[in-house]
């Protein structure tokens, strides 16, 4: 025994330690996405910091003039700030809410067994697969006033036609149509890949004992597919914060309408810098929302932490 | 996860080699050649219609020069090429060799970005504005004497008008008599509701309330800054005059509602949406473009309310970032000399800045406007015009106002509130 566990305890360090090369391996191989993400990422956070303390102005860039957080508190006195901040959040309602229930559905449809069934999963793919740019100006002009196709749909049953560009409701209802029509498709095949990892089983049994398909739907799928519905619910609360592209295309300027009533967060922030070209404004409503989406994020995980603890 | 991360890694991964190789390649760009015969590419990049393209006037400029070719690019909207032109200035590419400036953008520039712009003086072009109306001349002058771009044409305003539409409604089609009877903006929304009342449903007097309020404002000398440069947009009469009549378009129901510049608006020249339009001269061109060959004839113009105003015009100016400044400002001086200024008015419309070419365009006539004697009609509304005082904020400030039309027209806001949105809205864009 003596003589046994001598070598071997010897040998024990050798293995649990290896070799300094190795050891270091799997950080040379983090490496990469840590430097691409200090350069891409850490660093424009911490510079557009930087930024939105002093006043900068794009046609004279090189000069930086220290405010402190003027910047922030002229944005909080804003009225504009706040119109955006409220258009962001009834836009990302009219458009998550509608996306994630039709995204739902369609994956219930979607979860049965149907002839060509393959074909529906790629066509729900397509509008995510479509360019924002190609697929906003083709609703655009689908939402004319005078000569789009919708309001000529109204006219035919007898209904007055909507200005779809300058009445708030009816801009956001346009806004979010678009995003509702590019993200469900998405969202489905997500639900769906979730849905089918629930075991057949518990369908069979819900089955024999007489739960009919809505209650099969309820008290199988939905609770089956929690984790999926809070990760697409956090995904499509930060991107309707973000929401940028279809609101400045709609009319094809920064402003948001006329009377800037689906003026996003992301397009005031936009106008700020590349239209009214005060860069130190645009970094401080940038970092706005970056905290926003952050406290966002955190709200949405504290729920969801909540309600599992509840379940059990 | 794991699949979500790898992605990430191998698209930066994708991008630093995109860097890479856009980093590679643009380090081999053209070098400046001293070669006289040597094959030259320029790029001109304007906004709207300045109709050189229209007018053949690059064609005959290639025809003389066959080492040159000319291309062009161009963005409608003044707005967002104006955007885009700031942010090209302010990262140093993109730009072309010669950029297009609007008149209530000049200021702006001379101010702030003087130095983005190659003198003219030091490129053999420093006489290229001489012969100008004065005021055009001088807005482009720095107190040092720098000549930063070349005036091509000035706006001076009349009224565009569909003869057969107001046939239809059974107002009268001759110029004089019309000329006469919106001789104010009274006696135009006068007529304006005489037309509504006889028009077909749906068909309105003009295009928006916005065009109306630009031209007016446009006939005065102090408009949105005074003299020194102080903003007065807020306690100007005339501003305010402009205004009331506008608003009282809105009320009387004569405007279309159609913002300017939109798909929408552009449709609307090929139908009866609008029987008048307020018309600075460079609104020929664009309305030849947008209206087209079936509408020859249909269209007429007759001399606007008060007989003067200044809408727009513009300058060419070459940025020190351009590739061939050299032949960029022999190009400008050519396309803004006399003869050629002659020949834009006689096929575009667009009215000269240069007194000499004012004095040959008095008898034009244009055949698609029904042989109106269009040299005649602007020439008068050039000699009224007044020596515009331009601000830096000019562009912004009037897309505030034109913004708070379109919302009195279309949301039916209060013309009180909306006047109050425009304010806040001149205050939000501005940098203090």
């Amino acid at each position: 025994m003596a003589t046994l566990s001598a070598p071997l305890r010897s040998s024990q360090p050798a293995v649990a330690r290896p070799r300094r090369g190795a050891r270091l391996a799997p950080y040379g191989f983090l490496a990469p996405f840590f430097v691409l993400f200090a350069a891409f990422g850490l660093f424009p956070l911490l510079y557009t910091a930087y930024v939105s303390l002093h006043r900068v102005e794009l046609q004279t860039s090189e000069r930086m003039d220290w405010l402190g957080f003027q910047n922030y508190t002229r944005l909080f006195e804003d009225p504009f700030f706040w119109n955006a901040l409220g258009n962001t959040f009834t836009i990302g309602l009219l458009s998550t809410v509608p996306q994630l229930l039709l995204a739902l559905g369609l994956a219930h449809l979607l979860n049965y067994r149907l002839r060509g069934r393959t074909f529906f999963r790629v066509a729900m793919l397509m509008p995510y697969a479509t360019s924002v740019a190609a697929a906003t100006l083709v609703f655009a002009q689908l939402f004319g006033r005078d000569y789009g196709l919708i309001n000529w749909a109204l006219s035919t049953v007898g209904l007055s036609p909507v200005d779809w560009q300058a009445n708030t409701w009816a801009s956001q209802f346009g806004v979010s149509l678009i995003v509702t029509w590019r993200w469900t498709g998405y969202n489905a095949l997500i639900y769906l890949a979730g849905m089918q990892s629930i075991p057949q089983e518990l369908y069979e049994s819900a089955a024999v004992d007489g739960a009919s398909r809505w209650q099969q739907f309820r008290h199988i799928t939905v609770p089956g597919l929690r984790p999926t519905i809070v990760f697409t619910v956090v995904v499509s609360t930060i991107g309707a914060t973000q929401l940028f592209g279809e609101p400045l295309l709609y009319e094809g300027n920064s402003g948001g309408g006329i009377s800037h009533q689906y003026q996003t967060l992301g397009l005031y922030m936009y106008e700020q810098g590349w239209t009214f070209f005060h860069l130190g404004r645009a970094a401080a409503v940038a970092w706005v929302m970056f905290l926003l989406i952050v406290v966002l994020a955190l709200v949405n995980a504290a729920i969801a932490a909540r309600r599992n603890r509840t379940d059990r | 996860m794991r699949p979500f991360r790898a992605a990430v890694t191998t698209g930066s991964a994708a991008l630093a080699a995109t860097l890479l190789l856009t980093a590679c390649s643009s380090g081999s760009s053209t070098t400046g050649a001293q070669d006289a015969n040597e094959k030259v590419t320029l790029t001109v990049d304007l906004f709207g219609t300045f109709g050189f393209k229209e007018a053949g006037l690059y064609d005959e400029y290639m025809k003389l020069h066959p080492n040159i070719t000319v291309k062009q690019s161009d963005t409608q909207d003044e707005g967002q090429y104006w955007q885009a032109l700031q942010t090209k200035l302010a990262g140093g590419g993109g730009l072309a060799d010669v950029q297009g400036l609007e008149v209530g953008r000049i200021a702006s520039v001379m101010q702030k970005q003087a130095d983005k712009f190659t003198d003219l003086r030091t490129l053999g072009a420093g006489d290229v504005n001489d012969g100008l109306v004065p005021w055009k001349a001088a807005a482009v002058k720095t107190a040092d004497g720098k000549v930063l771009g070349a005036g091509t044409d000035i706006g001076p305003e009349a009224v565009c008008f569909r003869t057969d539409l107001f046939k239809e409604a059974g107002l009268p089609t001759d110029r004089t008599e019309l000329a006469a009877k919106w001789a104010t903006w009274e006696g135009y929304l006068a007529l304006g509701k005489e037309y509504v009342a006889k028009a077909k449903p749906g068909n309105a007097w003009t295009d928006s309330a916005a065009g109306m309020f630009t031209a007016e404002v446009g006939q005065q000398k102090v408009r949105y800054a005074d003299e020194s440069g102080k903003a007065v947009h807020d306690s100007s009469p005339v501003v305010q005059t402009a205004w009331a009549d506008a608003t009282k378009l809105v009320a009387d129901g004569l405007s279309a509602k159609l913002p300017q510049w939109t798909p929408e608006w552009n449709k609307a020249f090929s139908t009866g949406k609008f029987a008048t339009l307020s018309c600075p001269a460079w609104m020929i061109g664009y309305i030849k473009g947008q209206a087209g060959d079936a509408f020859a004839g249909k269209w007429d113009i007759a001399a606007g309310p008060g007989k003067t105003g200044n809408w727009g015009g513009a300058y060419l100016a070459v940025p020190k970032t351009a590739k061939h400044p050299k032949q960029a400002a022999e190009l400008i001086k050519w396309l803004n000399a006399k003869e050629q200024q002659v020949k834009l008015f006689t096929k575009q419309g667009s009215f000269p800045s240069s007194t000499g070419a004012q004095g040959e365009i008095k008898t034009v006539k244009d055949a698609y406007f029904n042989n109106a004697p269009i040299g005649e009609i602007f020439s008068e509304a050039a000699g009224n015009m007044p020596a515009q005082v331009l601000g830096t904020e000019d562009g912004v400030v009037g897309k505030a106002f034109t913004d708070a039309l379109g919302e009195v027209e279309r949301t039916n806001t209060a013309p009180a509130t909306a006047w109050q949105h425009a304010l806040d809205n001149v205050k939000k864009a501005s940098g203090n």
